[in-house]
């Protein structure tokens, strides 16, 4: 007879608290990714035209993708404090590396004699950059955007060490449990939740490229 | 004879004129462009053409300022526009290039209505106005409106290019090698239709290409340019290939001028004949009955929209045992009445019995042509350009005799200028 409880009898006597945790999860993951989205591409468009602007802004952004994110949490935790600000500001820096990357390469790989006929029908500065580069462009800043949130995912499961929302609680309350009759269910369900969660978020993006990117482009 | 250079009552075109316009690009000591000069008329086509580097395309983009002029005045219908706003200028001044330069991202529809929806034209109007320019260009607004670019062949891109460069009707329009990454039959189609369009709308068309016989065909006038955009010779296509300026241009005319001078001449330019036609919805024994009775011994039958299908002559349906299906012979050329002659020979010299049949805009027959018209109308064509050659020449040997006259005076301009070239 196992100690352990069984991983079914604990998912029906917490699914409240794992829900609300999944909940706290995604939303956090969310929200970040639309300020990094947002961000990231305001980086693209601002530095893609200028080779050096360019090459620093993707240096900078993958720089801090090689701080590992417990470290970047610990740096943080002194400045903005504890609770949910470090989770927030972690997860938009981590975001912005792939989006800045893919809005830069996007942008600068729009052929150059479409920009060319673009300003020769007279399009002005800003159509040429709304009707015409991003729209372009949008397929690679939208596999950025995926790439970017599955990181989020796991990364976001760190923000607990700082008090922060989401499922890493239930993960850290595990590893600091081991041994106990849950341990190993509650790391079990945090991360199981995080994949989930990662899954549903991959099928929105699906969806949301089938709806955003024009037919004339979409491979 | 030769293509009509005034334009008509309804000329839609402005006139342009280029004053020692200069491009210099940064980091370079030679500029690109060293003062051109020239005046366009309304109405007009004319074709820079020259070994490629020469500074074609950087003058044409100079024209809508997409590459700005370190020095000079460009001026459009008399205004000078050389400072005004960029994106004001390029909205009056249809711009085409090689690859069609479709946005991927629009159909064909959005693409074409792209410049009437930036100068505010309403919903309507433009919708109006796409199928109106999708019918211009020879697509179907039916099957292509909803069409992606990508969906397209290369052909048929270009012509969206087209529509879309004409969509707003700027008086102005300026291609940079429209037409030079398309097969040569696809080209040819192009350039004729371009003739056709132009004979419909006279814009005033400044046109790049780096293939001679392309600006025979198309150009009103010619500007055969050599580096630095220097203008060798800027005269009509029959005194470019007649009298050719010098060495350079007469090595840009290359070999077989007399052949190139049939590029000269349409098929509207000579006799069409008719022959006694009859459709396939038509009875079978009418058909019958016209091949028996008629004066000819042979029908074009004309498919359902009036397009040439076959030949039938006398006996072909008795062999065929009355079946329309199987008699006769199918029509396998036809030409348009913007073919050139040399199109039209070719389609003769091919044919087994001589002659081409001649269609319109939707292929729909209405004449024919055959070797005898086409020899005699060459003959007379070549007579024709003899007289003038030897004229000129005489004009020539005058004015040569004055300059060294005023020479021998100490007030002789150097000869072969580039100005003095521009004025020819
Ligand atoms: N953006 C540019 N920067 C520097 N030099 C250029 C640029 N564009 C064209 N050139 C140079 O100017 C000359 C003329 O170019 P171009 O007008 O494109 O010639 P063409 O269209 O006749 O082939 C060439 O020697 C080319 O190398
Ligand atoms: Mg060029």
């Amino acid at each position: 007879m196992s100690t352990s409880v069984d991983f079914w009898d604990y998912l029906g006597t917490r699914h409240e608290q794992l829900l609300t945790d999944a909940y706290q999860h995604a939303s956090a993951v969310f929200q970040c990714m639309v300020v990094a989205t947002v961000l990231g591409v305001l980086i693209g468009v601002l530095t893609y035209r200028s080779g050096w602007a360019g090459n620093v802004a993707t240096t900078v952004t993958s720089t801090v993708l090689t701080v590992p994110s417990l470290a970047m949490i610990g740096l943080l935790i002194p400045v903005v404090g504890l609770g949910v600000a470090p989770t927030v500001v972690a997860l938009t820096l981590y975001g912005l590396l792939p989006i800045v990357r893919n809005a830069i390469v996007g942008l600068r790989g729009v052929d150059p004699t479409l920009v060319d006929a673009a300003k020769g029908i007279g399009m002005s500065r800003a159509a040429r950059l709304f009707r015409v580069e991003l729209p372009i462009a949008w397929p690679p800043i939208l596999t950025g955007i995926r790439v970017s949130t599955q990181m989020l995912m796991g990364i976001a499961a760190i923000a607990a060490y700082a008090s922060g929302p989401g499922l890493g609680n239930v993960i850290f309350r595990g590893i600091g449990s081991l041994g106990s009759r849950n341990a190993l269910n509650q790391v079990l369900a945090g991360t199981l939740g995080i994949v989930v969660l990662a899954l549903l978020f991959d099928a929105a993006y699906v969806l949301i490229g089938r709806l955003t990117i024009p037919r004339g482009i979409r491979v | 004879m030769s293509e009509p250079t005034a334009p008509g009552a309804a000329a839609s075109g402005a006139t342009i004129e280029l004053e020692n316009l200069t491009k210099r690009y940064p980091g370079s000591p030679e500029p690109a462009v060293d003062s051109v000069s020239m005046e366009i008329g309304a109405g007009e086509t004319v074709i820079f053409v020259g070994p490629s580097g020469c500074g074609k395309s950087t003058t044409l983009k100079m024209i809508n300022r997409l590459i700005e002029p370190t020095g000079g005045r460009i001026r459009i219908n008399g205004e000078d526009v050389t400072d005004i706003d960029p994106v004001k200028l390029r909205r009056k001044v249809g711009y085409a290039i090689q690859s069609s330069g479709l946005f991927p991202h629009m159909t064909v529809a959005q693409n074409i209505a792209l410049v009437p929806k930036m100068i505010g034209w309403g919903k309507a109007r433009i919708r109006s106005r796409v199928e109106e320019m999708l019918d211009l260009v020879g697509l179907d607004p039916g099957e292509f409106h909803d069409r992606y670019p990508r969906q397209l062949s290369g052909g048929q891109q270009q012509r969206v290019g087209v529509a879309r460069a004409l969509a707003a009707d700027p008086p102005v329009l300026l291609m940079d090698e429209p037409f030079g990454a398309v097969d040569p039959i696809t080209r040819d189609h192009l350039q004729d239709e371009l003739i056709r369009l132009q004979s419909e709308l006279h814009k005033t068309i400044v046109f790049v290409t780096h293939d001679f016989d392309e600006a025979i065909k198309l150009g009103d006038r010619i500007a055969v340019l050599r580096e630095r955009s220097h203008i060798a010779q800027f005269d009509t296509p029959e005194a470019i290939l007649t009298n050719p300026a010098d060495d350079f241009v007469s090595g840009f005319v290359g070999a077989g001028a007399a052949l190139k001078r049939l590029n000269l001449t349409r098929v509207r330019d000579v006799e069409i004949a008719d022959v006694p036609t009859v459709t396939v919805d038509d009875p079978l024994q009418d058909i019958f009955d016209k091949l028996r009775g008629g004066t000819t011994n042979e029908l074009l039958l004309l498919d359902k929209r009036g397009r040439p299908y076959k030949w039938l002559r006398r006996g072909d349906l008795m062999r065929a045992r009355g079946s329309l299906a199987r008699a006769g012979t199918l029509v396998h050329d036809t030409v348009t009445r913007d073919a050139t002659l040399r199109d039209a020979l070719e389609a003769v010299l091919t044919d087994n019995a001589g002659r081409v049949a001649v269609t319109g805009r939707r292929g729909e027959y209405t004449g024919v042509v055959d070797m005898e018209t086409l020899l005699n109308s060459v003959h007379e064509m070549l007579e024709a350009d003899r007289l003038d050659a030897i004229e000129h020449q005489h004009d020539l040997e005058e004015q040569r005799a004055q300059l060294t006259h005023q020479e021998q005076e100490g007030a002789g301009p150097g000869p072969g200028g580039p100005g003095g070239a521009a004025r020819a």
